[in-house]
C-alpha cells in the first residue's frame, strides 16, 4: 500500500550500508520470532528466580532457633539428584537431534527418557522434603526453611509443569507428526528444559554447596 | 463445600456496598438486554471477544480502562467527601474498616485496572501500526493478556459484592497484611486478582519486545522508529523485568497466608522490610513503566501540532533508555525511613535526583520541538502544556521527597499524597486523554468533539490543581495520608477546596461521556475520509481511518526518520503516488476463543482460592490447561484474504489518497 513516492536520495536506504542484521530488512519469520519470543519469557523467568535467590540469601540465617543448612542438606543425595537432571538435558538434546532427522521412533524414546529422568529427580526432591519435615524442619518452621523450600519448590513446580508439557509434546508429535509448528514448540521445550538446569546449578550452589560447607 | 463462603460474605447490613453492586449489576443486566435486543452478541463474539486483531484488543483494553476510572474515581470522591466531613467532633459517613477498603481499592484499581489497561491499549493500537506491520508478534497470546487482564478487575470488583476488599493500602504491606492482622478475604482479593492481570502482563511484555525488535517494516532500523515505539519498547522491557518479581512477591505473601510461611511474619524469623524491598523493586519501575509511553504520546503530539520533526530525536531515544536503567536504581527511596544508614540513603537519593535528568532532557526537547512551530492548539496541545506545567512542579517536589532529611519529615504524609498524583495525573492521566483524543479518528473514523475536549481538559487542570494542591500544605503542616477522620477543625477550609477540586475532575469524567456520545451521534459531520486528520508524520496515518483488518496490503518501505511524513511531502510536491505495487492474499491470524476461555478458568479457580473453595481450584486449573492444549491441537492457525479484496480496498484507497493530496499540493 506504499502508494506516494519514495525519495531514495534522502538518508540511507536499507539496502544501503544501515542494514545491520537488527530485523528492519521486514518481519523476521516465525521460526525467529517464536524461540525470540519465549527466551524473552524464559528471561522473565530467571528475573522470578533471581527474587527468590535474593530471599533465600537474606533470610538464609533467620532459622529462629531451628535446624540450619548443614544440620539438614545431604549433598550425596543432590549429587545423584543433579546428575539425573544433567543427563535428562543432555538427553533432551539427543531428542532434538532425532526431530531435527524427523525419527519418529527415536524421537519419542530420547523424550521419554528425558521425562523418565526428570521424573527421578523429581523423586528425589520429594524424598528430601518428606524427610526433612518429618525431621521437625517443615517450611513453617522458620524463615530460612520458608525461603528454602519456596526457591527449591519452584524449581520444582517447573520441573513438573516440565514433565506435563513434555507429555503433551510426545502426544502431538505423535498425532501430528513434524509439523513446522510442533517443531517449533519442541525447540521452545528444550530452551525451557535447559534453563531449568541452569538455575538448578545455581541452587545447588548457593543452596546446597554453601550450605554444607564447613 | 463452599470453604468460606457463607451468605454472610453478602453485605446485608452495609448499605453503601449493598446499593452500590446492585446499581452495577442492573445496570449490567440494562447492557445485556440491549446487546440482547440488538442481536449484537455473536457480532460482540466475533468481531471483539474473540479477536485477535491488534487494534480491537487495543480498543477493549481502554474501555476496560475507562470503565474501571469510573470505579476508581467514585473511590475517590468518597474518600475526599468523608475527609470534608469527619472533621473534630463528626465521625463522616464512612467507619473505619470501610474507608480503609476505599483507599485500598482506589489505589490498586487506579494503578492496575485503569492506567495500566490504558497505556496497554495505546500500545496495542498504535505500536503495530506505527512499525508498519499487520499485527503483534503472538496475536492469540495478546487476546489471552487481554483477558487476563479482564479476569483481575473481575476478582476485584466482585470483591464489593462478595465478602471485603484489603484495608492494607495499595500495596497490602506485610505485618498488616499477613493473616494475623488481615484475616478475612480481603487481602486475598487483592493478591489473586494482581497474579491473575500480572501474568497477562507480562505475556504482553514478551509480545511487545518481540514485535518491537524483531517485526517492523522492511527498512525501519532502530533509530528511524517513532519515538512512541521507543518508549513503549523501554516500559515493555521493564514490565519484562519488573513484573516476575511482583509475582515472587505476591507469592511470598500467598505463601505465608495460606500455608503458615514466616517471609514477613513478626515471628519465625521472618522479616517484613524484605517485602517493602522486593515490592518496590517492582514498584519503582512501574512508575516509568507507565509514564514512558506518556512521553512518547507527548513526543507524537509535539511535532504533530507543531509542524515539526521532534527536536533531538537521539537525545530522547537516549534519555528514554537511561530512565529505563536508573528507574531500577532507585527503589530504596520508597522508605528512606527504613533506617538503612546514611551512605545507602544517600546513594538512592542521589540516584533519585539523577532520574530527574533525562526528564529534563525531555521536557526541553518538547518546548523546543515547539518553539519555532506553527503550534495548532488543539486540546492534545492543551494536554501537553498543561502536562509541561503540572509535570514540573510534581518533578520538583519529587526532587524534595528525594533528599533523606526531607523525605523523613513528610514520609507518608498528605505531601506525598500530593507529589505522586501530581505525577501520575498531570504526566500519565493527561497523556492518556490527550492520546484519546489524538488516535480515536484512527480508530471509529470520526473525530472527537473539539469544544467539549476542551472543557474537559480545563476540568482535569483547574480540578487537580484544587483537588491536590491544598494537600501540599496539609503534608508539610503534619497531615499523614489515609486518615479517616481530622482532629484539627483549621484543615476545613483546605480540604473542603480539595472536595470541590475532586467534584470539577468528575465534571470532566461526566463530559467525556459526553463527548463520547454526542460525537457518535454527529459523527457524518467529523467523518475522517483521507486517514490523516491531523496531517501526521508517521505510518499509523498512511493507512485509511479505521484500518482495515491487515492494516497496510503491501508493508510500507522505509527510506527515514518520519516515514510517512516524507512520502506525503514527496507526494505532493510530484503531485503524484507511486507506481501501484503488486498486492498479494494476505495471510491472517483467525480468531480464538482461547483467551475468553482461559480467563473464564482462571477467575473460577482465582474466586476458588480466594474461598478456600479447594476441588474448584482445581477443576479451574484443569480447565485452563485443557483450554490450552486444545488450542494447541488446532491444525488451522490462518485465514487468507483473497486478492481481489485487497486490491480493491488498495485501490480505492489509492483514489481517496490521490484525490487528498492533490488537493494540498494545489493549496501549496
Amino acid at each position: 500500500m506504499s502508494t506516494v513516492s519514495e525519495t531514495p536520495a534522502i538518508g540511507l536506504t536499507h539496502h544501503g550500508s544501515e542494514d545491520t542484521g537488527l530485523g528492519h530488512r521486514g518481519p523476521e519469520s516465525k521460526s525467529i520470532v517464536v524461540p525470540y519470543g519465549f527466551w524473552l519469557f524464559v528471561l522473565s523467568d530467571m528475573v522470578l528466580f533471581s527474587a527468590l535467590f535474593a530471599t533465600y540469601a537474606s533470610l538464609v540465617n533467620a532459622t529462629d532457633g531451628g535446624p540450619t543448612t548443614n544440620q539438614l542438606f545431604d549433598r550425596n543425595l543432590v549429587a545423584i539428584e543433579t546428575i539425573a537432571l544433567l543427563i535428562s538435558s543432555f538427553v533432551c538434546g539427543l531428542a532434538m537431534i532425532a526431530a531435527k532427522r524427523k525419527n519418529m521412533l527415536w524421537t519419542q524414546v530420547w523424550l521419554l527418557v528425558t521425562g523418565l529422568l526428570g521424573f527421578v529427580f523429581l523423586s528425589i526432591e520429594l524424598f528430601e522434603f518428606a524427610k526433612m519435615i518429618n525431621e521437625g524442619a517443615p517450611p513453617q518452621r522458620s524463615a530460612f526453611l520458608s525461603a528454602f523450600f519456596t526457591l527449591v519448590g519452584c524449581h520444582g513446580a517447573h520441573v513438573t509443569a516440565g514433565l506435563l508439557w513434555l507429555g503433551t509434546m510426545m502426544a502431538q508429535i505423535w498425532a501430528k507428526g513434524f509439523r513446522q509448528d510442533i517443531t517449533r514448540r519442541l525447540l521452545c521445550f528444550s530452551v525451557f528444559w535447559h534453563a531449568l538446569d541452569i538455575i538448578w546449578v545455581a541452587i545447588f550452589t548457593i543452596v546446597y554447596l554453601i550450605g554444607t560447607l564447613p | 463445600m463452599f470453604g468460606r463462603l457463607t451468605w454472610d460474605a453478602i453485605p446485608f447490613h452495609d448499605p453503601i456496598p449493598l446499593i452500590t453492586s446492585l446499581v452495577v449489576m442492573l445496570a449490567l443486566a440494562a447492557i445485556a438486554i440491549w446487546v440482547q435486543k440488538m442481536k449484537a452478541w455473536p457480532y460482540l463474539w466475533n468481531e471483539w471477544f474473540t479477536s485477535t486483531d491488534h487494534k480491537r484488543i487495543g480498543v477493549m483494553y481502554i474501555v476496560l480502562a475507562l470503565v474501571m476510572l469510573v470505579r476508581g474515581f467514585a473511590d475517590a470522591i468518597m474518600m475526599r467527601l468523608q475527609q470534608s466531613l469527619a472533621i473534630g467532633a463528626s465521625q463522616g459517613y464512612l467507619p473505619p474498616e470501610h474507608y480503609n477498603q476505599i483507599f485500598s481499592a482506589h489505589g490498586t484499581i487506579m494503578i492496575f485496572f485503569v492506567a495500566m489497561p490504558f497505556v496497554i491499549g495505546f500500545m496495542n493500537f498504535v505500536v503495530p501500526l506505527q512499525l508498519g506491520v499487520r499485527d503483534v508478534a503472538f496475536p492469540t497470546m495478546n487476546n489471552v493478556s487481554f483477558w487476563l487482564s479482564a479476569s483481575g478487575a473481575l476478582l476485584i470488583n466482585i470483591s464489593l459484592v462478595l465478602g471485603e476488599f484489603a484495608r492494607t493500602g495499595w500495596l497490602a504491606f506485610p505485618p498488616l497484611s499477613e493473616k494475623a492482622f488481615s484475616p478475612g478475604v480481603g487481602v486475598d482479593y487483592y493478591l489473586v486478582a494482581l497474579q491473575i492481570s500480572g501474568v497477562g502482563t507480562t505475556l504482553t511484555a514478551v509480545n511487545f519486545v518481540t514485535t518491537i525488535l524483531k517485526t517492523r517494516a522492511p527498512g525501519m532500523s532502530y533509530l528511524r522508529m517513532p519515538i512512541f515505539c521507543w518508549t513503549s519498547l523501554a516500559s515493555n522491557l521493564l514490565m519484562l523485568a519488573a513484573f516476575p518479581v511482583l509475582t515472587a512477591t505476591l507469592a511470598l505473601l500467598m505463601l505465608d497466608r495460606y500455608l503458615g510461611f514466616h517471609f514477613f511474619t513478626n515471628d519465625g524469623g521472618g522479616n517484613s522490610m524484605l517485602y517493602m524491598n522486593l515490592i518496590w523493586v517492582w514498584g519503582h519501575p512501574e512508575v516509568y513503566i507507565l509514564v514512558l509511553p506518556a512521553f512518547g504520546i507527548y513526543s507524537e503530539i509535539a511535532s504533530t501540532f507543531s509542524g515539526k520533526p521532534l527536536f533531538g530525536y537521539r537525545s530522547m531515544v537516549f534519555a528514554t533508555l537511561a530512565i529505563c536503567i536508573i528507574s531500577f536504581m532507585v527503589w530504596l527511596h520508597h522508605f528512606f525511613t527504613m533506617g538503612a544508614g546514611a551512605d545507602v540513603n544517600a546513594i538512592f537519593g542521589i540516584a533519585s535526583m539523577i532520574i530527574g535528568v533525562p526528564t529534563g532532557v525531555k521536557i526541553y526537547n518538547w518546548l523546543f520541538t515547539m518553539y519555532g512551530g506553527r503550534v495548532r492548539f488543539t486540546v492534545p496541545v492543551h494536554y501537553l502544556i498543561g502536562f509541561m506545567l503540572t509535570f514540573v512542579i510534581g518533578g520538583l517536589t519529587g526532587v524534595l521527597l528525594a533528599i533523606p532529611p526531607v523525605d523523613f519529615v513528610v514520609h507518608n504524609s498528605l505531601f506525598l499524597v500530593a507529589h505522586f498524583h501530581q505525577v501520575i495525573i498531570g504526566g500519565v492521566v493527561f497523556a492518556l486523554m490527550a492520546g484519546y483524543t489524538y488516535w480515536f479518528p484512527k480508530a471509529f473514523g470520526f473525530t472527537l468533539d473539539e469544544r467539549l475536549g476542551k472543557a474537559i481538559f480545563w476540568c482535569w487542570f483547574i480540578g487537580f490543581h484544587l483537588a491536590f494542591m491544598p494537600l501540599y500544605v496539609l503534608g508539610l503542616w503534619g497531615g499523614t495520608r489515609r486518615m479517616q477522620h481530622i482532629n484539627d477543625p483549621t484543615w476545613a477550609p483546605w480540604l473542603n477546596v480539595a472536595l470541590l477540586g475532586a467534584v470539577i475532575i468528575g465534571a470532566g469524567i461526566v463530559l467525556t461521556v459526553v463527548q463520547l456520545l454526542y460525537s457518535i451521534k454527529t459523527r457524518d459531520q467529523r467523518r475522517d475520509i483521507t486517514g490523516d486528520p491531523w496531517d501526521g508524520r508517521t505510518l499509523e496515518w498512511l493507512t485509511l481511518s479505521p484500518p482495515p483488518h491487515y492494516n497496510f496490503a503491501v508493508l510500507p518501505d522505509v527510506h527515514g526518520e518520519e516515514a510517512y511524513w516524507m512520502r506525503k511531502q514527496t507526494a505532493i510536491k510530484q503531485d503524484q503516488l507511486i507506481k501501484e505495487p503488486d498486492y498479494k492474499p494476505i495471510e491472517m491470524p483467525l480468531n480464538t476463543p482461547t483467551g475468553v476461555v482461559v480467563a473464564f478458568f482462571a477467575s473460577v479457580c482465582g474466586f476458588a482460592v480466594i474461598w478456600y473453595i479447594w476441588w474448584l481450584a482445581i477443576l479451574g486449573l484443569i480447565g485452563a490447561f485443557a483450554a490450552l492444549v486444545w488450542y494447541a491441537w488446532r491444525d488451522e492457525h490462518e485465514h487468507v484474504i483473497p486478492l481481489e479484496e485487497v486490491r480493491k480496498n488498495a485501490r480505492e484507497r489509492r483514489r481517496i489518497r490521490k484525490e487528498h493530496l492533490h488537493k494540498l499540493s494545489q493549496s501549496t
